[in-house]
C-alpha cells in the first residue's frame, strides 16, 4: 500500500512579531517527524508566495492592514483548518494595544512631532505600502477560524501537542500546563 | 448524629448549618469556579461563575445556602460551557493583555480561564479606552483589567473602613471609579496596607517598584490549576485537624 499522503500546511506572519514561527522551530529535532507527515506549503520557511490547497492554515498575528486581510483571505479560501496561532491572533494581542488611540494621531506622533525627526519627514505614503486599518483585530473577526491556540508565543511543546491531535484527526487538546495566554 | 451532607457532582458533601454550597464545597476540596467570591468576605452573588443546579435550579453557590440532602451539578459540561462564556463575554469587555500583565500568573480570572479549557475570546473585542491611574506613589490602578468583583469595593467600604473604590454608571459603561473628588488615587488616604490592596482577583490594584519579582514560570498557577490547588488546600487543613 502506497504511504499516506502528506497534509500540506501553509504558515503565515501578519501583524505578528515571528516570535510563533521561532516556537514552531522550538520543536527542535521534533521537526523531522513532523515532515515526515507533512509538507509547508506558503510559508516563511519556503518562501512560496500563495497559499496552495492546504489541509491546515497557521496563522501568526492579527489583522492591523489591508495586506493582512487580503492574505488572511487567501488562507480561508484554501486551507481545510485554520488555526489561530498566538496572543496576536487571537485577541489581538501588542498591536492592539494602539486600538484606543486614533489611527491619525499615531501616525502623526511617530512620522511629523516626535523629537529627533529630520526636517520635512512626512507619513509615508507610498502606494506599495498596505493601508493600515483604524483598529487591530483577532482574525477571528475577520474570517472563520477553526482552532485557537494561545500563548505569547505558544510553547514548542504546546505547537507540537497541538498538531500532533490535528494529524491524528482527533480535535486537538493542551491540558493544563499547556494553555497559557502570556 | 450523623452529620448533614448533600450531593456535588454525586459525591457526598458535609456542611454545617448556615454555610454557603460554595464553603461546604471548598471545606470539602472541591472546586466552584468563582470570580466575585473570596474566601476570607461574604458571598456577593453578582460574577455567576459560580452557578450550579441545585435540585434543578440554577442558582449561585455563593450565596446558596446548603440544605440537607440536596443534589447540586457543579461541573458538568453544561454549566462549564455557559462558565465559559461568562469569561469570555469579561475578556472582551476589557482590555486583557495577559503577556504584558504583571498578574499574569497570579491572576485568577486567568486561571480559571485556563482551567475551563478557554482557548479563544469567541466574541468580538470591544477595546475600550480606560486610562490608568498611576497618581498613587505606591499604588497603580489599571482598569482595563477590571472585572467589576466589586472585591476592592467591598473590602475598602466593610472592612478598611475608607470607602475608596465604587462602581460608576450602568450596563455596558459600568466602571469602577475613586471616591474622591479629582477621582485620583492619590487623592484618597489609601494604602498598601489596606485589605483592598490585596483582594483584587486581576491585575487594577498593583504595588509600584515590585514588577516581575517573581518570574513568569514560577508564579501561584503555573505549576497546578486552581481546581487543584483548592483540593490540595482542604487536604492540608484535613491533616491538621
Amino acid at each position: 500500500m502506497d504511504a499516506p499522503r502528506k497534509l500540506k500546511v501553509a504558515t503565515t506572519s501578519l501583524a505578528g512579531c515571528f516570535g510563533c514561527h521561532m516556537s514552531l522551530l522550538d520543536i527542535d529535532e521534533r521537526l523531522l517527524d513532523l515532515l515526515e507527515i507533512v509538507e509547508f506549503d506558503r510559508s516563511p520557511l519556503t518562501d512560496i508566495k500563495h497559499c496552495g490547497h492546504c489541509d491546515i492554515g497557521l496563522i501568526e498575528g492579527g489583522v492591523c492592514n489591508a495586506e493582512n486581510v487580503h492574505v488572511l483571505r487567501e488562507f480561508r479560501a484554501n486551507c481545510k483548518i485554520l488555526v489561530a496561532v498566538g496572543a496576536c491572533a487571537v485577541n489581538g494581542g501588542l498591536p492592539a494595544q494602539r486600538n484606543h488611540l486614533q489611527l491619525h494621531e499615531i501616525l502623526t506622533a511617530v512620522y511629523a512631532t516626535e523629537a529627533g525627526l529630520a526636517s520635512g519627514v512626512q507619513i509615508p505614503n507610498d502606494p506599495e505600502l498596505p493601508l493600515p486599518l483604524n483598529q487591530v483585530h483577532p482574525i477571528h473577526e475577520v474570517v472563520k477560524v477553526d482552532y485557537f491556540l494561545p500563548g505569547c508565543p505558544p510553547s514548542g511543546d504546546a505547537i507540537w501537542k497541538f498538531l500532533t491531535d490535528l494529524v491524528a484527526g482527533c480535535s486537538p487538546h493542551l491540558g493544563y500546563g499547556l494553555i497559557r495566554y502570556d | 448524629m450523623s452529620q448533614d451532607t448533600f450531593l456535588l457532582d454525586g459525591e457526598e458533601i458535609p456542611f454545617t448549618r448556615g454555610q454557603t454550597i460554595m464553603e461546604a464545597a471548598r471545606a470539602a476540596g472541591k472546586f466552584i469556579p468563582h470570580l466575585c467570591w473570596h474566601p476570607d468576605f461574604t458571598g456577593h452573588g453578582s460574577c455567576k461563575l459560580c452557578t450550579v443546579k441545585a435540585n434543578g435550579h440554577l442558582n449561585a453557590a455563593c450565596v446558596t445556602a446548603a440544605r440537607k440532602d440536596m443534589t447540586v451539578e457543579n461541573r458538568t459540561p453544561e454549566l462549564d460551557d455557559k462558565r465559559r462564556t461568562l469569561l469570555q463575554l469579561l475578556f472582551v469587555e476589557g482590555n486583557h493583555f495577559c503577556p504584558s500583565c504583571e498578574k499574569s500568573g497570579n491572576c485568577v480570572l486567568q486561571a480559571t480561564a485556563y482551567e475551563l479549557d478557554m482557548m479563544s475570546p469567541h466574541f468580538d473585542h470591544f477595546f475600550p479606552d480606560r486610562p490608568v491611574d498611576a497618581s498613587h506613589p505606591e499604588v497603580l490602578l489599571d482598569f482595563n483589567r477590571c472585572i467589576l468583583c466589586e472585591l476592592c469595593v467591598r473590602v475598602s467600604r466593610d472592612i478598611d473602613h475608607k470607602n475608596i473604590f465604587a462602581l460608576s454608571g450602568r450596563g455596558i459603561a459600568k466602571h469602577l471609579v475613586v471616591n474622591a473628588e479629582s477621582g485620583r488615587l492619590a487623592d484618597t488616604d489609601f494604602s498598601l496596607d489596606d485589605k483592598a490592596a490585596q483582594v483584587c482577583p486581576v491585575g487594577v490594584i498593583l504595588t509600584k517598584k515590585k514588577g516581575f519579582s517573581v518570574p513568569i514560570g514560577q508564579r501561584r498557577f503555573d505549576a497546578t490549576s486552581i481546581a487543584t490547588q483548592v483540593t490540595e488546600a482542604a487536604a492540608a487543613a484535613q491533616e491538621e485537624v
